[in-house]
């Protein structure tokens, strides 16, 4: 990018300025930690200059926003021609409560709609099953039937606004529920969007709320491409997550790579089914965490639009659609402290700046209180005013890739696409990734970096805020959200009368069929929205399914 | 009769897991108890399972075990994971696959790390065998980590030894120890719907072909895919003809003296070492003994003469 | 020859998150302990067995999903109708404050929320191990 003239004046300059200005100051006053690290490892220099960008050429490696490699942004306007979207994960209780948290975040200024369900529905599992106990409503909302999503949506204009639904082992009839939703209030599948998160990989490896094996998994996930691409054309049918490894202790770098090595291998199974890659790759979406190191995850999520843009095109994609990385960022659960919840605000706001700096194109903010419990009422509006700050008054939105160009974020950028290209060569070793899964590699390295990152904090080599340094011993006294108690009886009642109430020859035949196409090689959609419109609930679609494809046993690794 | 012993013998858990704790710890009150239950042993059959990591192995246990108690066996499993050199504690975690067989009346399953610190088998394992078997236990299986030294041991206390194998790892046959190999009295390639099955039987049945020759039984050599319940009745079915095998050939006698010998051993070792090194009589003289050899100004073998003479004087 | 303590680290109900109970029986087991893990997915009823059967000192129950009210009960509830209160019975996980007393009136004698240093758990473990 500079000449070599120039170059070899700067390093001069530099080694001059490196062994006197700077070696004296050192002696005089030295540096505040031995090593400067940052989340991955990754060793920090005191100060970057050209030559650490010198090997780069602006028209090939960097390009301008909205053209390949898209490093700079996936759209040519980016903020300035539409903000992220606001979308807050939300749902607790029954639907009833969850709907009104919706009305009350859309009124608040949320540009997207973000349901949170509850581990029973999450595992596929009606409210009233055994395994359910003590668990309805507690970190999600509780849906076991179309009828539940009716409720939950009511009064909601779907046509306008798009859903994200974090729902992965029962993606496909959890889907299928807002489908039927709404078909039956007349809204075309023509005109709904939102998100399905559907990715089974990241479940193996981090989140574990899998159902099925691997394979059948994979199945119904091509089965959703399939027909989202031909009947539900606004809709992201995946959102390949690296928020979950992440949350599950893994460093910046592997979040990156096990997350883009997930996608590739969601488009392998895809083209081996036969659709063609610029048919279905324009609906592949991505989540990402926004953690605490703010200039590596800025370049973490330059570095992922990059990689994916070139691996794409190396698989054959040709249209700009289909290059393009549009992803979800949520700021990280897992740096929120009990103590002193305040500060959470802080963090947050500097996560979320990263995302935005990183051109993210839908945003959640975590609220202060969730270390503790759900977000109340206060927290989330906060999280959101959040969001409504950096958009409107910092003037971050003004320019496109703002920190393009920084000696350092270049670098770092570069740096963390290398440290993915060498995981990607790992996992070759391994023959691809779901047979690293079953070898248990990523959970391994996931684990270790966990590990890891505990033991600095106890030891204090790393600080936290108010934990292991700054602390206060305090009453917490944060309102924590209170449910209704009434809430879990009430749905166990609905199950029973809509059980009771439906047509039974219909749910008999529907399921029937599910079970006799899953044993076959159709896709399941069209089967599996019959069975969701005679009323079957999400236990009895995903039992048959559980029958047929058995349940997923994982390896165990520490 | 010791308290403990008899509801040990009426197959009371609290008691057979606290009589094992003791044993493990080699606490006193355990011998007496052991000494009551003796006699009451003998019945159960001992299957010992040994593998590469990988293998499936507790997968296997698990659905042999749901099949032995649709026979209306009870089975009580031993699962061995390798306690760290370092720090001396162990992370057991053989238990997970086999966790719906946990509310089973009819099932008992420990988990023990390896403890000794001359590697091998935790030395309290013998023990522990024999309390299930005096539980009531039909079958005791004993399922040991990796390909290491405790795997060959196992043989010692196994009637039946299973090496369990899975296709896929290229040259695993290598690289498990011979000694590892030899000991089976039954092969299982698990995970069998794996490619590489085809080379994996290969090499195993060459192996056998070649240790059998002048044997008069031809290791068997069965295939399973344990996650899939398939193969298992087959399995049982083999270890029922082994233990046919060795009652007919009169080798059942002679391997359970071979387990006795060893165990007796054991027993005879743990409170011979037990003695010399924690009885305070010895502990500070071994303490000033290992510095000087430290010092160089003793060798390990006058400093071992010093101390056996004392105590066989 | 020393005893060791044997601990049952167990994740009652649905939650997935085994970040943190994988790191307590890593450093537990550092500390020299015996580690039982059961996985995910337990009922009370399978904690507690495999408590028996592994005659455990001490029992860790991670919970992140709000189901700690019910299931955490659940399991002391059970140790007591079989007499094993000498089991110290731990717990952590998203755990608001103001529902520790109920826990630990119910039998859990600690309870490590977020931002819990881990030595802090491996010493109350050995301080407070009854058996």
């Amino acid at each position: 990018m500079y000449e070599k003239k120039e170059l070899n004046k700067i390093r001069d300059k530099r080694v001059d300025w490196e062994e006197n200005c700077y070696s004296n100051m050192v002696k005089e006053c030295p540096e505040r930690k031995n090593k400067f690290e940052n989340l991955s490892a990754t060793k920090i220099k005191n100060v970057y200059t050209p030559e650490d960008i010198a090997h780069l050429d602006y028209i090939k490696d960097m390009g301008f926003p909205g053209g390949y490699p898209f490093l700079r942004g996936v759209y040519s306007t980016m903020y300035r021609g539409r903000l992220w979207t606001m979308r807050q994960f939300a749902g607790f209780g029954s639907a009833e409560e969850t709907n009104q948290r919706y009305k009350y975040l859309l009124e608040h200024g949320e540009t997207g709609l973000s349901v949170a369900f509850d581990y029973p529905t999450l595992y596929g599992y009606d409210t009233d099953h055994p395994l359910a106990r003590g668990e309805f409503g507690k970190c999600g909302v509780a849906v076991s039937s179309l009828q539940d999503m009716e409720i939950l949506f009511s009064e909601i204009p779907i046509e306008k606004v798009t859903t994200s639904m974090t729902i992965n082992g029962p993606a496909a009839i959890v889907w299928g529920f807002y489908i039927a939703n709404a078909e039956n209030r007349g809204i075309s599948k023509n005109a709904i969007g939102g998100t399905i998160q559907n990715d089974i990989l990241k479940e193996y490896i981090a989140q574990k709320s899998f159902i099925f094996p691997p394979e059948p998994s994979m199945r119904l996930i091509v089965d959703t491409f399939e027909y989202g691409f031909k009947q539900v054309p606004r809709w992201n049918t995946i959102s390949i997550s690296g928020y979950h490894i992440r949350e599950a202790g893994s460093t910046a770098v592997q979040e990156l790579a096990f997350t883009l090595g997930d996608g590739l291998a969601y488009v392998k199974a895809a083209m081996e089914r036969g659709l063609l890659i610029d048919e279905f790759a324009p609906r592949l979406s991505f989540f990402f965490n926004a953690h605490n190191d703010f200039f590596e995850e800025i370049a973490k999520y330059r570095a992922a639009r990059r990689i994916w843009a070139k691996e794409l095109r190396k698989l054959g994609a040709k249209k700009d659609r289909s290059l393009l990385m549009r992803f979800h960022t949520q700021t990280a659960g897992c740096s929120l402290t009990a103590q002193q919840p305040e500060i959470n605000i802080v963090r947050v706001t500097l996560q979320a700046l990263a995302a935005v700096l990183g051109g993210t194109q839908s945003l959640h903010t975590n609220s202060m209180d969730e270390a503790l419990a759900l977000p109340s009422e206060k927290a989330v509006r906060i999280a959101l005013r959040t969001q409504q700050i950096l958009a409107e008054e910092s003037g971050v939105t003004d320019t496109i890739d703002p920190l393009g160009g920084s000696y350092f974020v270049e670098w770092l950028t570069d740096k963390m696409e290398e440290e993915t290209y060498k995981y990607f060569d790992k996992v070759k070793r391994f023959g691809g990734v779901i047979p690293a899964i079953e070898k248990g590699f990523f959970q391994r390295e996931i684990a270790e970096s966990a590990y890891k990152y505990q033991k600095e904090i106890d030891k204090k080599e790393r600080t936290i805020v108010g934990v292991n340094q700054y602390k206060m011993n305090e009453e917490l006294s944060i309102p924590i959200l209170k449910m209704d108690e009434k809430g879990e009886h009430r749905q166990i009642i609905r199950l029973k009368k809509l059980r009771k109430d439906r047509n039974q020859s219909k749910f008999d035949r529907n399921l029937k069929r599910l079970r006799k196409a899953a044993l076959g090689n159709e896709n399941l959609m069209p089967y599996i929205l019959d069975c969701v419109h005679s009323y079957a609930t999400l236990g009895e679609t995903c039992d048959v399914l559980r029958e047929v494809f058995g349940e997923y046993k994982e390896p165990v690794i520490y | 009769m010791n308290d403990i012993a008899s509801k040990v013998l009426k197959g009371d858990p609290r008691s057979v897991a606290r009589l094992i704790t003791l044993a493990e710890n080699s606490s006193p009150e355990a011998a007496g108890a052991m000494k009551d239950i003796h006699l009451h042993t003998g019945d159960a059959h001992v299957i010992g399972i040994t593998g590469v990591m990988g293998s499936g192995k507790s997968t296997l246990i698990c659905e042999l075990t749901r099949e032995y108690r649709k026979q209306g066996l009870e089975v009580g499993i031993i699962a061995i994971d390798p306690t760290s050199p370092f720090s001396g504690g162990a992370l057991l975690g053989d238990r997970i696959r086999m966790m719906e067989l946990a509310t089973d009346n009819g099932v008992f399953i420990r988990s023990m790390g390896t403890r000794g610190m001359l590697g091998g088998l935790t030395t309290a394992v013998y023990d522990v065998v024999e309390i299930l078997d005096a539980a009531g236990k039909d079958i005791v299986i004993v399922e040991t980590v990796g390909v290491g030294q405790a795997e060959v041991d196992v043989i010692k206390i196994a009637d039946t030894t299973i090496v369990v194998l899975v296709p896929g790892l290229g040259d695993s046959i290598q690289t498990i120890k011979a000694g590892v190999m030899e000991i089976a009295d039954i092969y299982v390639v698990n995970k069998a719907d794996r490619s590489g099955v085809e080379q994996t039987l290969a090499e195993v049945e060459s192996l056998v072909d070649i240790a059998c020759t002048n044997k008069d039984r031809k290791t068997p050599v069965l295939t399973t895919v344990a996650k899939e319940n398939k193969g298992v009745v087959e399995l049982i079915d083999e270890i029922n003809k082994h233990k046919k095998y060795l009652k007919k050939s009169k080798m059942f006698e002679v391997q359970r003296r071979k387990r006795y010998e060893a165990e007796l051993v054991e027993i005879i070792r743990k409170r011979l070492m037990n003695f010399i090194f924690d009885e305070s009589k010895f502990k500070g003289k071994i303490e000033s003994l290992i510095d000087q050899i430290s010092n160089k100004e003793l060798d390990p073998y006058t400093a071992a003469d010093e101390i056996l003479g004392k105590i066989l004087r | 020859m020393e005893r060791k303590i044997r601990v049952l680290i167990a994740k009652p109900g649905l939650d997935g998150h085994d970040r943190g109970a994988k790191i307590v029986a890593r450093a537990l087991r550092d500390a020299g302990m015996e580690v039982v893990y059961t996985g995910l997915h337990q009922t009370a009823e399978m904690i507690v067995e495999t408590a028996v059967q592994e005659d455990v000192d001490v029992i860790g129950l991670s919970l992140l999903s709000g189901a700690h009210m019910t299931l955490f009960m659940d399991v002391t509830r059970l140790l007591k109708g079989k007499d094993m209160e000498d089991v110290l019975v731990v717990g952590g996980g998203v755990i608001p404050e103001e529902d520790i007393p109920k826990l630990k009136k119910a039998g859990i004698a600690g309870v490590f929320g977020p931002g819990t240093r881990i030595e802090d758990i491996v010493e109350f473990v050995r301080k407070n191990v009854k058996r």
